[in-house]
Formats: C-alpha cells, sequence, structure tokens
C-alpha cells in the first residue's frame, strides 16, 4: 500500500492559482455554468497580485483625450516589437470594459473631482502615438492591486466558487496523446495527494522572479506553472527577458511604484542631476522601465552613484508634499520608513533596478489556449491546458512589459479563458479516467523529492542558482559572462539530484514545498539564461553589451525552449504575430525605439 | 478547591536549544513556539541563538535564515515580504503583528514567537484560518446593488464619498486583530471579532452599495457585533495601522439610529 492517502476529484475546469488571473478565470467559469476549482497554494488575498501598487492601464479618457489604438501603440513599441499584434489590439480593446466591470464589482478606485476614475501617467503610456503624456493607469492610491485582489476574490466568494486552499500543484497529467487531462495537487494541511481530472487545466500560477537574489517578487513566486509545463515535455517562451523595476528599495528589494515617477517624482545620481533628461529627452523619468533600469545602470557603473558604495540612486518626491503624497502614495510612504528608514516628505528614497517581472512565460494565443510548435505549425493548441497571467507568454509584453499593463493582462485575459471555456466545454461531459502513465510519473517524481536525501539543502542550491542568475543575467549581458553562467546553472541543475528534504513529514511540510518550488525555479532558471546566451542582439529588456542593437532580420521571432530531465535545453522559435485581430487598426511597423 | 484539567498536549514544554555559531559577535535570542501534529508530542518552545550580524533587520529575515541555515523544519506562513499580502502574522513579543515589518531591534531582550493565540495550531507558527474565513464570507463582503449599473462607465463617486473608505479598505485579513481581542477568544463561535466587522462597516459606508439595511440586519444580534466590549487590543495590535474599533462603534452607532 502506498504511504501517500489519495483522493480524486473530477470538475470541468481546474484553474492552478488564485491570484488576480485565476480568480477572474475560476469564477467567470462558475458563472458560465462550468464546475471549476481553483486550487491555490496561499489563501487567495495572498497571492501577489495583492502587491501590484501603480494601477492598471485603460484608454477611459477620464483625465484628458484618450484612444484604446493609442494604448496599443504604446504597447507595441514597448515590447520592442516582439509583441504579438493580434492580443495587444485583444487586450486594449478590452482594457476599457475589463475596468468598469472591476469599478462595477466594488473596487474602491481613487476618484477626479467629477466622480470618475482616477488615471495617472504612467512610464511609456503616451497620447497621439507618442507626442503627448497620456493619463491611463487606474488608481486605487497605490494600492491598486490589493484593491483588485481582495474585489476579485470577493466575487468568487459572490458565485460560490470552490477552492482547494494551500494545495501545492506538483505536476500535470499528460497523456500519451500530449493531452492534458489534470493535475496532481497536495493537500499541506492533511497530507492527502489529490488527483484532479479535467476537461481543461488553466495554470495562473504567476512569474518567477526568485530565480534571482534580488526581486520585488513575494517568496512565493516560484514559477510553478512553467516547471510543470517545462516537464510534459512542452516548451517555454522567451524565457530571457526579465523585467528590472527601476526602483526596488536599496537592500530589501520591496517596490516602490512607478506611479511615484507619474505623479511628478524623479531620479538623481551623485550629483544631484536629473539624469533621465539625457537618456529619454521626452519622456525622462517615465520612459519605459527597461530604458530606466538600464540608465540607472549606466550612471553607477560611471561612478555617479549614491550613497557611500556609489551603488544605487536617490528617488524623489518630497517636492510633492504631503497632501499629495498621503492621498496618492501612502503605501511606499510607508514601505520606504519601514525598510529604508525615510521620510519620503522629507528625504529621497534609495533605490535599485530589482528583477520585477517575467515577460516569457507558457505560449498561448489570445484566448489564453497553450500552444507549441508541432510539425512545423507553431501555433498548435496543445490539448485540455490553458496558461494566463504572468506565467503565461500571449505574448502581449514583449520584450518589455509597460507598466500597469500586467493588472490589466491578468483580467483580460482571465476573463477571456472562461469565456473560451464557455465556448468549447460541455458542462459536465463524462471524462475519461486518468492515464495511469501520467498518474505514477506524478506518483513517483513526488515519492523521489519526500524523500531526498543528498548533502545539499534546498536553500544552499537556490542560493547557488540565485547568485548565478543575479550575477550571469543582469541589466546589462554578456556572451562571455552568459557562458560562464550556463555552465554554473548546469552544474546547479545537476546538483538538485543531490538536494534533501529534511522534514519527511506530509502536514504542512514547508521544508518539501521549498523544494518543490525550488525545482520550479531551476527549470525558468535554465531556460531563462540559456535562451538570454542564445539570442544575439539586444531588445526590451535584453541587453546585450557584445550586440547592442535591436536586429529585427534575424531575431523578430519568440524564443521557444524546451528541457530536458537532465536540464538540456533545446531552441527553436515561433514567428511574432505581425497581424492585427481586425481592420481597425493596423500593424504598427517596426521602428527605432526613442523615448 | 476548583480542579482544571487542562486538555491534551497544551502544556508548552522546553524544547532544544540551537547555539550561535563560533565567533558570532551579536547573539540574540529567539524563542519560537514548535508543534509537530505527526509527533503526538506536547508543544515545545526551541532557542535558536542568531547573531544578527548576518541577519536582516526583521524579524521575518531571522525566521528565514533559522530555516535556511539552521533548521528547515520550521513552519511558518509567509510570501510578500513587504507587509501586503497578510501571511506571516504571528504573535511576537507578545503582540500580534506581521513578522516581515516587525523590526528586530524594537526587542530588547529574546524575541519570543508564537502562533496568533486561541487559534488552532496546525504546525508550529501556522494557524488554521478557517473560521475567521467563514466568517469573512458571511457577512457577503461584495457590491450588492438594485439599480443596474450605468452600461458603460463606471458609478460616480465623489472623492469625498471616496475617501470613507480610507483606512478600511486597506486590510490584510492577516486577523492580528481578532486573535488579540478577548471577546473573540470566548465567543469566536458567533461574535465576528474586528477584522470582519471592519470589513462589514466597510461595505455600509460605500456610496455605490446598496445593501445597508440587509448588511445591518445581519448584525443584529447579541453576539456578531454586540460583543465587542472596547476593549481596544484590535486597534493597538493593527500591523497597518488601522482602526477595527472605531469601525466597529460606527457601526454601533448606525444601529441605533436606524432604531
Amino acid at each position: 500500500m502506498s504511504e501517500y492517502k489519495i483522493e480524486h476529484h473530477t470538475y470541468d475546469v481546474v484553474v492552478v492559482g488564485a491570484g488576480g488571473a485565476g480568480l477572474r478565470a475560476t469564477f467567470g467559469m462558475a458563472v458560465k455554468g462550468l464546475s471549476t476549482a481553483c486550487i491555490t497554494k496561499v489563501f487567495p488575498t495572498r497571492s501577489h497580485t495583492v502587491a501590484a501598487q501603480g494601477g492598471m492601464s485603460a484608454a477611459l479618457g477620464n483625465m484628458g483625450p484618450d484612444k484604446w489604438q493609442w494604448h496599443m501603440y504604446d504597447t507595441v513599441k514597448g515590447s520592442d516589437w516582439l509583441g504579438d499584434q493580434d492580443a495587444i489590439e485583444y487586450m486594449c480593446r478590452e482594457a476599457g470594459p475589463a475596468v468598469i466591470e472591476l469599478e462595477h464589482q466594488g473596487v474602491p478606485f481613487s476618484r477626479t473631482e467629477e466622480g470618475r476614475i482616477y488615471q495617472r501617467p504612467f512610464g511609456g503610456m503616451t497620447t497621439e502615438f507618442g507626442k503627448g503624456i497620456a493619463h491611463r493607469t487606474c488608481a486605487a492610491a497605490d494600492r491598486t492591486g490589493h484593491a483588485i485582489l481582495h474585489t476579485l476574490y470577493q466575487q468568487s466568494l459572490r458565485h460560490n466558487a470552490v477552492f482547494f486552499i494551500e494545495h501545492f500543484a506538483t505536476d500535470l497529467i499528460m497523456d500519451e496523446n500530449g493531452i492534458c487531462r489534470g493535475v496532481m495537487a497536495w493537500d499541506l494541511a492533511n497530507g492527502i495527494l489529490r488527483l484532479f481530472r479535467a476537461q481543461k487545466v488553466v495554470l495562473a500560477t504567476g512569474g518567477y522572479g526568485r530565480a534571482y537574489f534580488s526581486a520585488t517578487s513575494a517568496h512565493t513566486c516560484t514559477g510553478d506553472g512553467n516547471g510543470m509545463v517545462a516537464r510534459a515535455g512542452l516548451p517555454l517562451q522567451d524565457m530571457e527577458f526579465t523585467q528590472f523595476h527601476p526602483t526596488g528599495i536599496y537592500g530589501s528589494g520591496c517596490l516602490i511604484t512607478e506611479g511615484v515617477r507619474g505623479e511628478g517624482g524623479y531620479l538623481t545620481n551623485a550629483q544631484g542631476e536629473r539624469f533621465m533628461e539625457r537618456y529619454a529627452p521626452n519622456a525622462k523619468d517615465l520612459a519605459s522601465r527597461d530604458v530606466v533600469s538600464r540608465a540607472m545602470t549606466i550612471e553607477i557603473n560611471e561612478g555617479r552613484g549614491v550613497g557611500k558604495d556609489k551603488d544605487h540612486i536617490h528617488l524623489h518626491l518630497e517636492h510633492l508634499g504631503s497632501d499629495v503624497i498621503h492621498e496618492r502614495l501612502p503605501g511606499i510612504a510607508e514601505s520606504a520608513r519601514i525598510f529604508a528608514g525615510v521620510d519620503v516628505t522629507k528625504e529621497p528614497i534609495p533605490v535599485l533596478p530589482t528583477v520585477h517581472y517575467n515577460m516569457g512565460g507558457i505560449p498561448t494565443n489570445y484566448h489564453g489556449e497553450v500552444v507549441t510548435l508541432k510539425n512545423g505549425e507553431p501555433d498548435t493548441v496543445v490539448p485540455g491546458l490553458m496558461a494566463i497571467g504572468e506565467c503565461a507568454c500571449v505574448s502581449v509584453h514583449g520584450a518589455n512589459r509597460l507598466g500597469s499593463n500586467s493588472l490589466l493582462d491578468i483580467v483580460v485575459f482571465g476573463r477571456a479563458a472562461a469565456n473560451r471555456c464557455a465556448e468549447t466545454l460541455t458542462p459536465g461531459a463524462v471524462q475519461q479516467d486518468l492515464p495511469e502513465a501520467g498518474v505514477q510519473k506524478a506518483m513517483d517524481r513526488f515519492k523521489r523529492i519526500h524523500h531526498a536525501d543528498g548533502k545539499l539543502t534546498t536553500a544552499q542550491v537556490r542560493d547557488n542558482m540565485q547568485r548565478t542568475m543575479q550575477k550571469h543575467a543582469a541589466v546589462f549581458r554578456t556572451g562571455e559572462s552568459m557562458k560562464e553562467g550556463v555552465a554554473k546553472m548546469n552544474e546547479i541543475y545537476a546538483s538538485f539530484n543531490d538536494v534533501s528534504v529534511k522534514d519527511r513529514s506530509l502536514v504542512w511540510n514547508s521544508d518539501l514545498m521549498e523544494t518543490f518550488e525550488l525545482a520550479n525555479l531551476l527549470d525558468c532558471a535554465q531556460t531563462s539564461i540559456n535562451c538570454a546566451l542564445n539570442r544575439e542582439e539586444s531588445r526590451g529588456a535584453h541587453a546585450r553589451e557584445d550586440f547592442p542593437d535591436r536586429n529585427d532580420e534575424t531575431w523578430m521571432k519568440h524564443s521557444i525552449a524546451w528541457l530536458d530531465e537532465a536540464g538540456k535545453v533545446a531552441i527553436d522559435y515561433r514567428p511574432v504575430h505581425t497581424y492585427t485581430l481586425t481592420d481597425e487598426i493596423e500593424y504598427i511597423a517596426p521602428k527605432k525605439r526613442v523615448y | 478547591m476548583a480542579e482544571f484539567t487542562l486538555p491534551a498536549n497544551s502544556v508548552v514544554k522546553t524544547g532544544k536549544t540551537w547555539a550561535a555559531p563560533a565567533g558570532a559577535t551579536r547573539v540574540k535570542n529567539f524563542r519560537i513556539y514548535r508543534y509537530d501534529p505527526d509527533s503526538g508530542e506536547n508543544p515545545r518552545w526551541d532557542t535558536y541563538q542568531i547573531d544578527l550580524d548576518q541577519c536582516g533587520p526583521m524579524v521575518l529575515d531571522a525566521l528565514l535564515k533559522i530555516k535556511n541555515e539552521i533548521d528547515p523544519s520550521l513552519t511558518f506562513r509567509r510570501s510578500c515580504r513587504e507587509g501586503i499580502c497578510g501571511s506571516c502574522s504571528m504573535n511576537i513579543g507578545g503582540t500580534n503583528t506581521l513578522a516581515c515589518i516587525k523590526a528586530i531591534d524594537a526587542f530588547d531582550g529574546d524575541v519570543q514567537i508564537s502562533p496568533l493565540p486561541h487559534m488552532e495550531v496546525v504546525k508550529d507558527l501556522v494557524p488554521d484560518l478557517t473560521h475567521f474565513y467563514a466568517q469573512y464570507a458571511s457577512i457577503k463582503p461584495w457590491m450588492q446593488t438594485q439599480t443596474p449599473a450605468p452600461p458603460d462607465r463606471e458609478h460616480l463617486q465623489s472623492p469625498e464619498d471616496r475617501k470613507k473608505l480610507d483606512g478600511l479598505y486597506e486590510c490584510i485579513l492577516c486577523a492580528s486583530c481578532s486573535t488579540s481581542c478577548p471577546s473573540y477568544w470566548w465567543n469566536s463561535d458567533r461574535y465576528l471579532g474586528p477584522a470582519v466587522l471592519l470589513q462589514a462597516y466597510r461595505w455600509v459606508v460605500d456610496s455605490r452599495d446598496e445593501a445597508t439595511g440587509d448588511r445591518l440586519d445581519n448584525l443584529e444580534d447579541p453576539f456578531r457585533l454586540y460583543r465587542c466590549h472596547t476593549i481596544m487590543n484590535c486597534t493597538n495590535t493593527c500591523p497597518k495601522g488601522l482602526n477595527p474599533a472605531k469601525a466597529i462603534a460606527e457601526l454601533k452607532k448606525k444601529m441605533i439610529e436606524r432604531r
């Protein structure tokens, strides 16, 4: 008899993850009459969506003229033309209705004098195709993610969605034809292994910021969906594109929203110079994130950093006055006080570019269906599997995401996934038994890691990986350094075979959970650094000192990377969608990206 | 003379001490409540000696250091590490708070850490919050309206009306307040507690919500609302600086006003 207690469950849809995307999908499915379960490793309001601060973009035009077409142009340009324009059109068109829907559900947005939703400027968000500054980012002070996540959880309660809370999903159950048939999850409260059978599994597991030593990401951002997909023999896309947020607090890495600069804040170097004026003469401090992070890094590298070690930059908002700070930016004032000991009404915040967002992930179409390159066909849908939110690569963010486009992404594509399931699934349709080989594979892996008895601790392997990624896949990259990084990562990846789990229990064994998370992080880190070495150009967040220019002729394509069990990465490509969804807007052709 | 029988496993015993590494320069003792549900044994206080020169500034940093470098079996919830997700609420030095935003140097002597008080303990510092969450769901914490929403725009809400939500919507459901409340300790089966009442009030004062009457009806009960005896522990302990006691007082006022 197995040492594990196993229980079986059947639903029309199983959503993995309860951040913004997962919750929007979950209750959307429930409303449409599909039996839906949401599996989540943390209680829904603990998901990392809660930490989003600045806002959610939508061309409502509450505070000046705006059009979704301008938003689309900015997003395409922000993506450095790696984004798929059909998906970007879909997202920007749906943005207005998505925000209005959230307001109707009760999100406590800040308000204009007229009682409309307050909108602030954000990096890379312009009017008239780059001419003016747009007020496009809908904000609830600087706690917009918190406000939205709690509202989406409330809607899930309202619609009686079924949750499996504090359950860790370990593996997808695939059949011999490459169809996803379900997922296995471990119930932390009692140690039961649950086998879920579903017509569709929707991954909404978020990013993998914790592959790095310093990240704004929560401890729980461990790329669990990406790991599951890689182990299922499917590729991950554009993993080389990691966004560094310009303003993580020096030391702790906690996020300080771009909304600070949207409200009029600015960066200075050791000479007190507003250096962004040199790098982005028009947008200045509101250039897109990759541009600002590189500028800050250059300032520091050239000896103009602030502080004793000249290793960071100052972010000023003292001039905004305490009224604006109190009303619009209360959360970051609190964070700066707690984590930097700074009174923002009097002093600047010490900041540093910090890993923040993963543009890459599980390739999907704009319905949220996972796609792969199969028999030369790059848009082949993987039956039974969807991915939404940060774990997905639709690709709406291409090589660089614009601030406030991620809260938009999760709501729009969470909803799109629910709509797609409603269109394509029959509620209560009879499902075959789970394939035995797939279940056995997941069980064997669980058992192997549960009893891992090597010489290294989980924390040691994780630390090795994080330091390697931090050093060799940073804001600026060179082939030489990345080659070294890949060699190190190969060793670290292999060292997971020598990991040990010290705690053998099954109830709330967080040592074991962290080991599963580490396995997922290693898959992400390994594909990320290999794709980074492979891409010999600079585009968006991927800045190569040895290949400083964008090369559209060779590289305007998505990298897709398969990982084998030994950690070997095989890379191929999918074309960028150079067409739009409707004839209401034309394809936006590549040009030089200047801010 | 009255005799009391304590429930099984309720006496916390002295556990293991993990000594500081040789050469440690600035040592602080962390006394941490440990409970292993599989062992059948009583909970215990383990002591970990940490060199603060090799540790981050927050209590969570010390817990992570212990887990990563000393004892991987130590179990606690954590996620955002910046005070917004509400995972790492626990009792530190006698006060409920978030480990991630509580500085170690706020404590002079040893730092004692236990789970949120008066909750069933699942393991170590992880309490069972199922009932707390069910109480939250019981107040129907979502917007309820009769009037159809405007078809293609937001509800209008003046900045003044929006301001009424400040100090309420920011709650992170960490349960620090509810589990600090003696009234909640004795009557949590029926008293909703400060966190949930704060949220009840958040919907009552939202100018867009149209279910105020129903919401107040639901609280018209000797226990759900009126077990608050203005002890004020909730407001004292809230790691986000919110004032649940005031929200409860406002609810009571509304109850009287509508009589």
